[in-house]
């Protein structure tokens, strides 16, 4: 079993490889036409001279031909160079490490959030169709694919910010006057709950969950449709009238049999809904200032300075080829008749 | 039965039909209008607004909602109404001709692949595949920053990411027509390969791709505004739905809900608007696939 989940795994990623080289080099063309000069931004100062110029852009390559370019730059990349990045000055590797928590906390919360109240409500909404609930489900379903989320965050903001004064200042993962966890894991929710540290845990909490709720409210509508749908079909199968034939509780019959059988189509999706979140990572982080990996490519991009954008857009398409993978094997594991081998 | 009554009694079916869906399902038809009205407003629009768009009045600065002015105004002094709807026009553009042209091209691609199979397929097939691996909304965001900040660079990154959905579409709906009576028919009194592509298998597809066409605009157009909200494509001064509302974002810490909140509706109910009269067209074409 074990071995076989292996195999698979090492199957899928291997394939996964020819679309992330894909990925590299259309990224990689794409970011060479983008206008700006990486070594006049290097050189000393807007005085540099034509030959110090010159010189720079013979040892960052950039004199060579662009396929040539191309396969420098896939080396560098083999052994885990990602160059330097302009705006900041660093490492974009370093950058990179720095700032993925803070976007992988957003958007893992969003997706708990998310999967907290759709599955309910898409349950609820299966077990009385055509009541006012799903009439209800329906209408905010509809509603939710329909607000862009910068908006949806914006009106948050002015709900639970100015309004009611319940969120926090939205400019930041932690209050300025807080002083952030020391940096184990980089999720400072996991952080101050590893030093024991409750008060900065819940300002943290505070500061995530205006983003969070944002970010769920707009992948809530996909994943509360087909879980009333796959609920509905499930509901109505033969296996289901047969436990309640037998006199299992209804709880029982919901729960244990029609719920797990109803989750596996809701599996399939959340690639998909996880794809989505990833672009809309870059929104949210604008909207609340969120120091992630979005934003920062966002202002690498607006700032021409390329290598933390083609880092970036390589790190996303990694991500999602991995979750396919793991939603793969979670697939797997809930469906036993889906073979492993 | 001659030909034309038996049209006109098609045509009388089809006819009641709608009729039929729109009475059993009214939202279709308050969505029609709703279209209806926002194609009035992006024609006419310019014409009805009471203020120029484009003036600002510094001293009225930041006003709120009035009877002068409906939707208040905003950092500048300019009337946040009339450039709502001046902006519909652009937005609307925007996302109609980013819609058609990912639509034309990816019928026709998809329409091939289909048709012919084999190695054009197959790596036809691996392209969206590279297409489909990436976050679509980094996409765009790179194609336009490297095609250059223009309003036609939104067009073509908004294209480009809805292509592999009209590829895949397109390719699954000819594949399985491929084969039909008619089609076969059609090669046999002489058709080129060509001509039976596109004048008898993407017609007979086209149907089907309406309703993906009328889903499609409202992501389309959500897609488009978040290119100018995080400051692609359009630039200010012009009237926009997404830039309207990156410039509204800095007064929502104080308060000053008006300046987002009004395009942010004008947007929410375009979206709506298309997706409800996509799910309706779905319902009159292929009742079997209502949910």
């Amino acid at each position: 079993m074990l071995a076989g989940i292996v195999r698979r795994v090492g199957r899928r990623l291997l394939a996964s490889l020819p679309a992330l080289l894909g990925v590299v080099v259309v990224t990689f063309t794409l970011m060479r036409v983008l206008p700006g000069d990486p070594a006049v931004f290097f050189a000393s100062g807007p005085s540099a001279g034509r030959e110090e110029i010159e010189e720079l852009r013979h040892s960052m390559g950039l004199d060579k031909p662009i396929p040539v370019q191309l396969v420098r730059y896939l080396g560098e990349i083999v052994r885990g160079d990602f160059g330097r990045s302009m705006t900041t000055g660093q490492r974009v590797v370093q950058d990179i490490r720095n700032r993925l928590p803070a976007s992988l906390e957003l958007t893992v919360t969003a997706l708990f959030i998310a999967l907290l109240l759709s599955l309910p409500l898409g349950m609820v909404a299966a077990l009385r169709p055509g009541s006012m609930v799903d009439h209800a489900v329906r209408l905010l379903c509809t509603l939710g694919v329909c607000m862009p989320t910068f908006v949806s965050g914006l009106l948050l903001i002015y709900a639970f910010y100015y309004l009611l004064g319940w969120a926090p200042d939205p400019t930041a993962r932690i209050d300025i006057f807080a002083s952030p966890p020391p940096d184990i894991t980089g999720f400072y929710l996991i952080d101050f709950a590893i030093t024991g540290d409750s008060e900065g845990w819940w300002a943290a909490f505070r500061q995530l969950l205006l983003p969070a709720v944002t970010m769920a409210l707009f992948v809530l509508a996909p994943l509360a449709r087909m879980t009333r749908a796959s609920m509905l079909a499930v509901l109505g199968s033969d296996f289901i009238r047969t436990a309640h034939a037998m006199g299992l509780s209804r709880f029982r019959v919901i729960v244990t049999y029609a719920l797990r059988n109803a989750l596996l189509p809701v599996l399939t999706i959340m690639g998909i809904v996880f794809s989505t979140m990833l672009g809309a990572n870059v929104l949210v982080e604008k909207v609340f200032s969120w120091p992630g990996v979005a934003s920062y490519a966002l202002d690498a991009l607006l700032a021409s300075d390329y290598a933390p954008v083609q880092a970036f857009v390589l790190l996303m398409a990694a991500i999602f080829v991995l979750v396919n993978v793991i939603i793969d094997i979670l697939y797997g594991i809930a469906d036993p008749r889906v073979s492993v081998a | 039965m001659s030909v034309v009554s038996f049209l006109s009694s098609r045509h009388a079916g089809i006819g009641r039909h709608v009729l039929y869906v729109l009475r059993s399902n009214p939202v279709t038809a308050v969505a029609a209008v709703g279209a209806a009205a926002l194609l009035f407003i992006a024609l006419f629009g310019p014409l009805m607004v009471p203020y120029d768009p484009l003036a600002s009045d510094v001293p009225i600065a930041l006003q709120a909602p009035s009877a002068e002015h409906w939707a208040g105004t905003d950092q500048l002094g300019r009337d946040i109404l009339s450039r709502l709807l001046w902006a519909t026009r652009l937005d609307l553009a925007i996302a109609l001709s980013a819609v058609g042209l990912s639509f034309a091209v990816g019928a026709v691609i998809g329409g091939f692949c289909g048709y012919v199979g084999g190695r054009l397929d197959r790596w036809v097939g691996r392209f969206v595949d590279v297409l489909m691996a990436f976050p679509l909304f980094v996409l765009a965001m790179a194609m336009v920053a490297a095609l250059g900040n223009r309003v036609e660079n939104i067009v073509v990154a908004t294209a480009v990411i809805n292509l592999p959905f009209y590829i895949r579409f397109a390719r699954a709906e000819v594949n399985v027509r491929r084969n039909a009576g008619w089609v076969e028919a059609s090669r046999a009194c002489g058709d080129s390969h060509l001509s039976v592509v596109l004048r008898v298998l993407l017609p007979n597809v086209l149907p089907a791709m309406a309703v993906q066409i009328s889903l499609n605009l409202g992501w389309a157009i959500l897609n488009a505004a978040g290119l100018s909200f995080i400051g692609l494509g359009v630039t200010p001064p012009t009237p926009e739905w997404g830039i309207m509302v990156a410039e509204g974002a800095r007064f929502i810490t104080t308060g000053k809900w008006w300046l987002v909140s009004f395009p942010g509706i004008g947007l929410m109910l375009t979206v709506l608007c298309f997706n409800l009269l996509g799910d309706g067209l779905r319902d009159i074409l292929d009742p079997n696939m209502r949910t």
